[in-house]
């Protein structure tokens, strides 16, 4: 017997259909379970589940650790160990360390791999098997757009962890996506004017740039401030993401007649790319009269460590530090130290704080419907945080808090105590308008 | 084994053994925890990237080190179809195959003008060339570091207008591209592939590359050119690369550079080798391997280690949790390279050798000796 005899007859014809046919149709039946739901997995047990999407590997991989572990600390702490953190200084006072909505916390983590690919196809793990309600985290804008959207798509709570490209809550945002971390926007504005103070407004700007969005994103909003200023804009070069050397692109730095160089790299490529520069003797350097000086527009105590000697008097810009001295940040400094023995990193912090919110509005709406706690999450105003004040405005899922702009300590204390807070810059300065950026919402999706 | 024997006959029962095989996974494959659609995508898809390669490696015994590289056309191509045209996936995968069938055929034109180690060497040379090119040069068309996505803003000359809500996926007539839906494309496309790959193991054709791998210069001085056969058998390895690269993005419609990098050139001669090379189920056996470990290892952390290990006492629990957390999360890389090794030393034929040698057990007719059945690696 062949499948198709030659002579191509009805019977033939028929029988090969016919066992398509049944073929195909026999495994449907497994899969008619999803219909008994109001939204995508809906925990039914006495646990709900999140899943912590962090990088555990690749260029950011030290942040993705320490974003871990200050989930694992907010899981603790919703369920009702240790003591408490933050839910004690935040002004909603719905969470009473009993769980969510009468459920107790469980979690579910993968690996990103800082790729794109990856990070979709663990949080899809996270969704289709283990029935996650919500994903969190994320350490390169790259990959927190792609989850982003697949979250969208999928019809479950984004809550992007540490991404810092405009487009996050710009030109790419999603109805499902909330982020806590500020922007590149912010980092300009907050920057600028205390450029203008130490450097002037007549100097010559080269910029290293990460060649993805968030690298992008950064270089254009430090060009449009710096610019704004008076700062004339030499190059702006693309460096791929994990170059790990970066000689080739900083040699031509010294004979471009710049006098400022500009690195918009995050992790270990700052680390390195900073470093190199500092080897290669940059700021040992007179150019047009004056100082050459470097900037990393985008700081993490994580990242000067790795830098060491070389960030001392170098500026930044930074989402939160652990040196701040209100009632909020001193009880997570507290509880993640005693767990951990060491000080939690801006990562950590809001992821942290990521997840808390989560918790927090689902348990104000009662449900984990992704339509329900998205609304109660927009328009959200908050404090006790550690950021101060803190809205999550409803017209793109983004929150506006007070920025710090920080610079690498010249005398520091210990190994941690790496970075002195200049200034804090308040966040009416860094507010913009929510169409300044471009994209679409669209609508909540809800995934059935 | 079913191949050595071959009948027509034969060949038909294993391929409805095999079909059933595939369409049922989701209920088989739940208890270890696999039964989910992302992973049986990946399953499917990577099984027929395998199984293409293995038409080129298995039969003709060259070893190509940028099959990725197809891979990545196969996805951007798709995703641009998706941009221009619509989210039918078909013209989408029509698209991909000719792509990257045009594509094999320039790289394959001038890589297998040498044989061996050089022709590794070139291949691996021209897809970290498309690497690096897809990654910076070309960001205009492949959007880089970000990955390519379908905009609400993108034309869709046949679905595009109208609709600015709804998600982005691909639809066939009506069933989007997602879950299970897009499972049971790409397993319907895995079963034609898979078809296709039978009859050309079959076939004189087949023969021929067959006759490449064991002796080029007898086959020259028999008069035949081989280069015309392996520039063949090249092409149709790089379109079924490409037709999974088109799945990927069917089933989740972003490309990204990063899947034509050499570690997923590597991960494709793993997954051959690990299931044995020249075999027809093989590949795929050992594309299923490394997507299981890849996505439900990688997934262990101390928590889901300490519910396995719970029955034991504490003090055995406790050393028993901390040595074996090396070897899942972070550190499956590590299973899955001692996995590598002990299959490559003790079954150097992959997986399909070892279930041979289990069936040779329990067959207990005389067999003929058999002259080196081992599908040795390439030269």
């Amino acid at each position: 017997m062949s499948f198709i005899r030659k002579p191509l007859n009805r019977r033939s014809i028929l029988r090969a259909g016919a066992m398509g046919g049944a073929a195909l149709a026999t495994p449907t039946i497994f899969t008619s379970k999803v219909w008994s739901q109001t939204y995508l997995n809906e925990p039914t047990g006495a646990e709900v589940t999140f899943g912590f999407n962090v990088p555990q590997t690749g260029a950011y991989a030290d942040e993705g650790a320490d974003e871990l572990r200050a989930y694992q600390l907010a899981v603790k702490h919703l369920n009702g160990e240790g003591d408490g953190g933050m839910l004690n200084t935040f002004s909603s006072k719905a969470l009473t360390g009993q769980g969510v909505n009468g459920k107790k916390v469980a979690f579910v983590t993968g690996d990103t791999q800082t790729k794109s690919d990856a990070a979709r196809a663990s949080a899809k793990r996270m969704i289709e098997k283990d029935g996650a309600i919500m994903i969190t985290g994320g350490s390169s804008s790259g990959v927190a757009i792609a989850v982003q959207s697949l979250c969208q798509e999928a019809g479950v709570i984004f809550m992007a962890g540490l991404t810092h490209s405009n487009d996050t809550t710009g030109k790419d945002k999603r109805a499902n996506g909330f982020r806590h971390f500020f922007n590149t926007e912010m980092s300009g504005a907050a920057l600028a004017p205390v450029l203008k103070n130490a450097y002037g407004t007549d100097r010559k700007a080269y910029h290293l740039t990460a060649d993805y969005t968030w690298g992008w994103s950064q270089e254009g909003s430090i060009k449009k401030y710096t610019e704004d200023m008076g700062w004339e804009t030499v190059a702006a070069v693309r460096t791929p993401l994990g170059a790990g050397d970066f000689s080739q692109y900083i040699t031509p730095v010294l004979n471009s007649g710049a006098d400022v160089l500009v690195l918009n790299h995050y992790g270990k490529d700052m680390v390195n790319s900073l470093t190199q520069a500092v080897q290669f003797g940059l700021r040992d350097k007179q150019v047009n009269g004056k100082q050459f000086e470097i900037i990393v527009p985008l700081y993490s105590r994580l990242m000067a460590q790795g830098a060491g000697e070389n960030v001392k008097g170098i500026f930044g810009s930074t989402n939160w530090h652990w040196s701040l001295q209100d009632e909020g940040s001193k009880a997570f400094v507290k509880s993640f130290g005693q767990e951990y023995g060491f000080p939690p990193s801006q990562a950590a912090h809001t992821c942290y704080v990521q997840a808390i919110l989560y918790a927090d509005a689902a348990q104000r709406a009662g449900s984990f419907m992704p339509s329900a706690v998205g609304e109660s999450l927009e328009g959200f105003e908050f404090e006790g945080m550690g950021n101060g004040p803190t809205l999550y405005r409803a017209a793109d899922h983004q929150c506006f808090k007070d920025v710090l702009v920080v610079k690498g300590k010249e005398n520091p204390s210990s190994q941690f105590d790496l970075l002195e807070v200049v200034e804090v810059t308040p966040r009416a300065q860094v507010e913009y308008p929510a169409d300044m950026l471009g994209g679409e919402l669209g609508n909540f999706n809800n995934g059935v | 084994m079913v191949l050595k024997n071959s009948s027509p006959t034969s060949d038909l029962i294993f391929f409805a053994v095999f079909a059933v095989a595939v369409l049922t996974m989701p209920v088989w494959l739940e208890p270890i925890g696999a039964g989910y659609p992302d992973l049986l995508q990946k399953f499917a898809i990577y099984g027929l990237f395998a199984t293409g390669f293995n038409l080129l490696f298995g039969l003709t015994g060259y070893l190509s080190f940028g099959h990725a590289a197809f891979l990545g056309v196969g996805s951007y191509t798709a995703v641009w179809t998706f941009k221009l045209l619509g989210m039918n996936p078909i013209p989408a995968v029509i698209m991909a195959i000719i792509t990257s069938g045009i594509f094999a055929l320039l790289i394959g034109y001038v890589s297998l003008r040498r044989s061996g180690i050089y022709f590794s060497i070139l291949t691996l040379a021209f897809a970290q060339m498309s690497y690096n090119l897809a990654y910076s040069v070309l960001t205009p068309i492949t959007n880089g570091e970000t990955g390519l996505r379908v905009l609400r803003s993108d034309p869709r000359l046949f679905d595009g207008a109208g609709e600015a809500q709804g998600p982005l996926l691909a639809n066939l007539f009506g069933f989007e591209m997602t879950g299970y839906a897009g499972f049971y494309f790409c397993a319907v496309v895995l079963l034609i592939g898979f078809f296709i790959a039978q009859r050309i193991f079959r076939s004189p054709f087949g023969i021929m590359l067959r006759a490449v791998k064991t002796n080029q210069n007898r086959m020259t001085y028999t008069g035949l050119n081989p280069r015309p056969y392996t520039l063949a058998a090249f092409v149709i390895s790089g379109m079924y690369a490409g037709l999974a690269g088109a799945l990927l993005c069917i089933t989740d419609p972003l490309a990204g550079a990063e899947r034509m990098q050499w570690t997923a050139s590597g991960e494709v001669v793993l997954m051959t080798i690990l299931g044995g090379a020249g075999t027809l189920l093989g590949p795929i056996l050992g594309a299923a391997l490394i997507k299981y470990f890849e996505n439900i290892f990688s997934a262990f952390n101390e928590q889901t280690l300490h519910e396995i290990f719970g029955f034991l006492p504490d003090f055995l629990e406790y050393p028993v949790v901390s040595v074996s957390s090396l070897f899942v999360g972070e550190g499956w890389h590590l299973t899955l390279g001692v996995l590598f090794m002990i299959i490559v030393i003790f079954l150097p034929g992959g997986l399909m050798e070892g279930v041979s040698r289990i069936t040779r057990l329990f067959r207990r007719k005389p067999q003929k000796s058999e002259p080196s059945r081992a599908t040795a690696p390439a030269e």
